[in-house]
Formats: C-alpha cells, sequence, structure tokens
C-alpha cells in the first residue's frame, strides 16, 4: 500500500537565479581574454589596433560575384550534409596539389562552417569523459574551453621563444599518460607565427604513434608560410589515418565572414563527425559554398599575392621591434608577431593595457594565449603598410618613455 | 628589368612616398641594392614622375574632362608621330593614346569648363589638316583611375579585436 504523502509530487528545489539552470560545464568556462580586451579597445578613438585575427583584405571581387551569381540563379537549398560534391572534390584535388596529401572527396572530406565548427566536431567525436586532451601553447583560445565542454581534460604543453615556439618533443613526452588522447597542433601557430618543418615533425610522429594518439591539425594558417612550404601532419609518414587535417577559406583566400572550413581524415573518423553535423548544423550555407569553390578554381593567384604583401609587413615588423629594443624571434607563418615584453618590466596585461592608453595602439595581451604566452604580446601585421609605420612609431615612444621612466 | 626592380615598382606604384629604406625591409634586400635599383629606374625614364593622383571634384566643380576620339590622316613616313606630338604638346591635353579600331588617337583634354574644351576642339584639334574628324565625350564621374577606387566603399569593416 502507498502512503498519501509518497504520492504526492517531491517539490524541486527552487533555483536561485537564471544562472543556475546553466550547466556546470558551461557556468565554468572562463569567458576569453579576448573579449574582455575588445570591449576595453571598442571604446576607444584613434586607436591604431594590431589586435585583428583576420585578414585586412575584403575578399576578392570574384570570390563575391560568384556569391551573389549563386544567389541570383537561385541557389539557396541544403546542399549534401558533407558539402557540394564539387567542393569536396576540388578541396581534395587542392590539397593533393599544394600540401601531398589525398584525401576521397566521396567519404573523407566534410565540409564545415568555418575551421571552428570541424574542431569543435573533431573533438566531440573523440572525446569521452576523462580524457586527456594534449595542447601545446601558447595557442588559438578554443581548444581548451571545447575540450572542458566535452569532459575531457585539457593538457596546456608549454613552448618557449627560444624554440621558435616549436613544439619539442620532450615536451610532449613530459605530460602524456595513458589517459592522453588526442594531441591537437595549430602550426602555422596563431600566437606565435610558429611553424614545424618534416624534421621538426619527425620526433612528434614517434611519439605519436608510440602512444597511440589521435591528432587533430589545425592548419588554418597552411597557406600562409614565408620561409619554407608548410608541411601537413597528415603528410608526415604514417599519420594521415590517425589525423583529422582541419583547415578553410577565412586566412588564404580572405574569407573569414564566410565561415568556410574543411575536415579530411579517415572515412570512419569523418562519418562520425559528420554525424554530429548534420544534427547540428546540416550543411555549410550553399552560397559560401560557391563562394569557396570559386576560390579554389580561380583564386590561387590573388592569394598568392595577398601572401606575398604579408610577408613584406612581416619583415617589416620584425626589424621593427628588434629596433624598438623587444626580441622577437622571427615568425615563419600566420600573419602574427610575438614580441616579448619582458625587458620592460610588466607584464604582458600591463604593457597592453597601458600600450593601449598612453600610445593608442591595441595588440593582445600574450597570456591569453595560455602557457608561455605572458610575457609577450600578439601583434597581427594584417593591416596597411602606413597603418604599421605609424603603430611601430608609436610602440617605439611608449617604449622609450617606460625606460625612462625606470 | 631586373626581378628586385620590379618589385620596387610594384611597392612604389601602391605609395610612391615609400623611401628606400622602407622598401629594403619590405623586401629583405640590402638598402644599396634598392637605391641603385630606383636610380636606374629614374635614369631609363621607367619611372617616369612621382605624381599625386587627386579627386579634383571634390574641390572644383567647373573644371571638366572630355575623352575625344580623333580621325587621321597619317604622314608618309612618320605614321602618325608628328600629328600625336602637336596634339599632346598642348598642356591643356592630358593623355594620348594610339588606338586600335575605327579611329586613330584617343585624346583626353582637361579644362576649366565646357566652353573651355569646346573651344579647344574647334579652334585647336579640329583645325589640324591632317584630321578628319573628332567625336568628342565628356566624362560625367570618375570612378576609379589608375587602379585607384575614388569612393572607397570598402573601408574596415573589421571588429578592432578578434582571435
Amino acid at each position: 500500500m502507498i502512503k498519501d504523502e509518497e504520492k504526492q509530487p517531491t517539490t524541486p528545489v527552487r533555483r536561485q537565479s537564471m544562472a543556475d539552470y546553466l550547466s556546470p560545464l558551461v557556468r565554468d568556462i572562463k569567458p576569453s581574454g579576448i573579449r574582455r580586451f575588445f570591449d576595453l579597445v571598442s571604446t576607444r578613438k584613434d586607436v591604431i589596433t594590431l589586435g585583428v585575427g583576420e585578414p585586412d583584405f575584403v575578399t576578392p571581387w570574384h570570390v563575391r560575384e560568384a556569391a551573389v551569381y549563386a544567389l541570383e540563379t537561385g541557389k539557396t537549398q541544403y546542399t549534401s550534409n558533407a558539402g557540394m560534391p564539387e567542393l569536396r572534390g576540388a578541396i581534395g584535388q587542392y590539397l593533393n596539389d599544394q600540401f601531398a596529401v589525398e584525401y576521397n572527396p566521396a567519404d573523407e572530406i566534410l565540409v564545415t562552417v568555418g575551421g571552428s565548427e570541424a574542431i569543435d566536431l573533431a573533438l566531440r567525436a573523440f572525446i569521452a569523459p576523462g580524457d586527456e586532451i594534449l595542447i601545446p601553447e601558447p595557442c588559438y583560445i578554443s581548444y581548451s574551453p571545447i575540450t572542458a565542454l566535452t569532459g575531457g581534460k585539457p593538457v596546456g604543453i608549454e613552448t618557449f621563444a627560444k624554440d621558435e615556439f616549436k613544439l619539442k618533443a620532450e615536451s610532449l613526452q613530459a605530460v602524456i599518460t595513458p589517459k592522453s588522447k588526442v594531441l591537437i597542433l595549430c602550426y602555422p601557430s596563431n600566437p606565435t607565427g610558429g611553424t614545424m618543418t618534416y624534421e621538426d615533425w619527425l620526433p612528434i610522429t614517434k611519439l605519436v604513434e608510440e602512444n597511440d594518439l589521435v591528432v587533430i591539425s589545425d592548419e588554418i594558417y597552411a597557406e600562409l608560410t614565408y620561409g619554407s612550404k608548410h608541411v601537413s601532419f597528415a603528410a608526415m609518414p604514417g599519420m594521415k589515418d590517425r589525423t583529422i587535417l582541419v583547415s578553410g577559406f577565412s586566412k588564404a583566400f580572405a574569407m573569414t565572414g564566410w565561415r568556410m572550413g574543411y575536415a579530411c581524415g579517415h572515412p570512419d573518423l569523418i562519418a562520425a563527425m559528420l554525424k554530429i553535423h548534420q544534427y547540428t548544423v546540416m550543411c555549410a550555407p550553399i552560397m559560401a559554398q560557391y563562394a569557396a569553390l570559386e576560390a579554389l578554381q580561380h583564386g590561387l593567384e590573388e592569394k598568392d599575392r595577398m601572401v606575398e604583401a604579408y610577408n613584406q609587413r612581416r619583415r617589416l615588423v620584425v626589424k621593427g621591434f628588434r629596433d624598438i629594443g623587444l626580441d622577437c624571434h622571427e615568425p615563419q607563418g600566420a600573419f602574427y608577431a610575438f614580441p616579448s615584453i619582458v625587458s620592460t618590466g610588466l607584464t604582458s596585461e600591463q604593457f597592453a593595457q597601458r600600450l593601449l592608453d598612453e600610445a593608442g595602439v591595441a595588440a593582445v595581451p600574450g597570456d591569453v594565449f595560455g602557457l608561455g604566452g605572458e610575457g609577450h604580446l600578439r601583434c597581427s601585421y594584417a593591416t596597411s603598410v602606413t597603418n604599421l609605420t605609424e603603430a611601430l612609431e608609436r610602440i617605439g615612444g611608449f617604449v622609450h618613455r617606460l625606460k625612462q621612466q625606470a | 628589368m631586373t626581378e628586385l626592380q620590379l618589385k620596387v615598382l610594384e611597392l612604389l606604384k601602391e605609395d610612391a612616398r615609400r623611401d628606400a629604406e622602407l622598401i629594403a625591409t619590405m623586401l629583405a634586400v640590402p638598402i644599396e641594392e634598392v637605391k641603385q635599383a630606383i636610380s636606374e629606374l629614374e635614369n631609363d625614364h621607367i619611372i617616369v614622375k612621382y605624381a599625386t593622383v587627386v579627386n579634383w571634384s571634390k574641390i572644383d566643380d567647373q573644371k571638366v574632362t572630355a575623352l575625344i576620339e580623333v580621325q587621321i590622316t597619317p604622314e608618309r613616313g612618320r605614321g602618325f608621330e608628328g600629328i600625336a606630338e602637336r596634339i599632346y604638346l598642348y598642356p591643356e591635353v592630358k593623355s594620348v593614346y594610339l588606338m586600335s579600331g575605327a579611329y586613330d588617337l584617343l585624346v583626353e583634354v582637361e579644362g576649366k569648363n565646357l566652353k573651355e574644351v569646346a573651344s579647344f576642339v574647334s579652334n585647336k584639334l579640329s583645325p589640324i589638316d591632317a584630321v578628319l574628324s573628332t567625336k568628342t565625350f565628356f566624362i560625367l564621374k570618375k570612378y576609379k583611375q589608375d587602379g585607384i577606387i575614388f569612393e572607397e566603399h570598402e573601408g574596415d569593416h573589421r571588429l578592432m579585436v578578434s582571435p
């Protein structure tokens, strides 16, 4: 027999605020340090910004025109979940031509909403609660929070200016445990501009093999290298099957706002990512896919022209910082310089804040990018030569005044 | 033309005020080589002049520019050269091109106002013996000149700081 009081519905614990409804996983994610700095900068006028993580070029007109034409001819539907077959074919061809990695467009390439979605899909596909995800830092700010969101444990691996921020085998070895599952790589690196050569990769591939890791290789800056050509991790011997290659159109083709990225890998892995993709976003926007196709078919010369312009500015900025008296390793990729500001006696946050207040230049304090970022400043040289020259002059004056005060 | 000269030209074409030091840094070559490349380009009249692109419509509403198609009887032995010279020596003539197609010379003429250009055509250009006919087209608005867009709408719309 059931007693009366047991039939009563149990009264739920009343939540004190709306925030109490949030999942602890989400609640515990710290807002990005970049966001905070953005809020600070956007209140200011007459600021020259070196804080922008996207090209200063507008998407070339023929690419924009291809999207306009797609709209005019009624291309407004869903596409195949994995992306238009023509586009996947063009991506496969492009990766083969440029980086000597071969993927079957039928089941090894997935078109995503920016490289960001591809990273999210890969992490969600791989991580079970408790898995450890190894992340060389300083690095792009999303890997660690997304890892945490999936119940994984992010494990930072510090890299150093003296090594040009390359990932060293001994540093990787030091953090590997039986729970290690995924290694996230981002070379050329945002924020350091560091790159990895074939020889740099070799000892890493050995550890990946020995410890049976899977790799998410974010190669969004692959086209933007200035010394030697980019070596895709997936192109390293034995690594293709255990690597998800993530890239996209944002940086090399100046298409950030289009949100066009892709992931390539073993059919079993891509199929798993495709499952999440089809239930969350269905497909990438069709007009952006047509634009991306145009970029691959007719945009390579324009891309090379932009890369040459970045290279010229890179030289200007590195020399500028060294002339000012700030140590600056020579970035071999992406469009960031990552000078050290340690000699000024300020922390990254203090330096960035005062540089903004006293000299009207915005740059991102290095500590927001994780281990090894403190003591540095991320300066994007994706801006005009005129702006760069003026910014360097202002930074020079600021550092000079700092040293006089000291 | 060396590769360095070509690169120097491209950088100066974007901004003629760039000095040898800046160009040397951007191209990662010794400054002396850049200086030499520039002086060679100047001596060979490959760099003809360092001029400023001006959007006159912002300050002077009256100023007009016309493009004039001119048909000509060429001269034996000299072709179009002599006539072209007689035309381009006038200071009001801004440019002269020899064209393929239905006419021979395309002449760009600038004047303080419409009347001045009309007077140039009827009193200076048409009376030249070799000139068979002229067709004058007045420019109503310049959108782009020498690769430079006059009313740029594609400003920098990026966020001040982004990851």
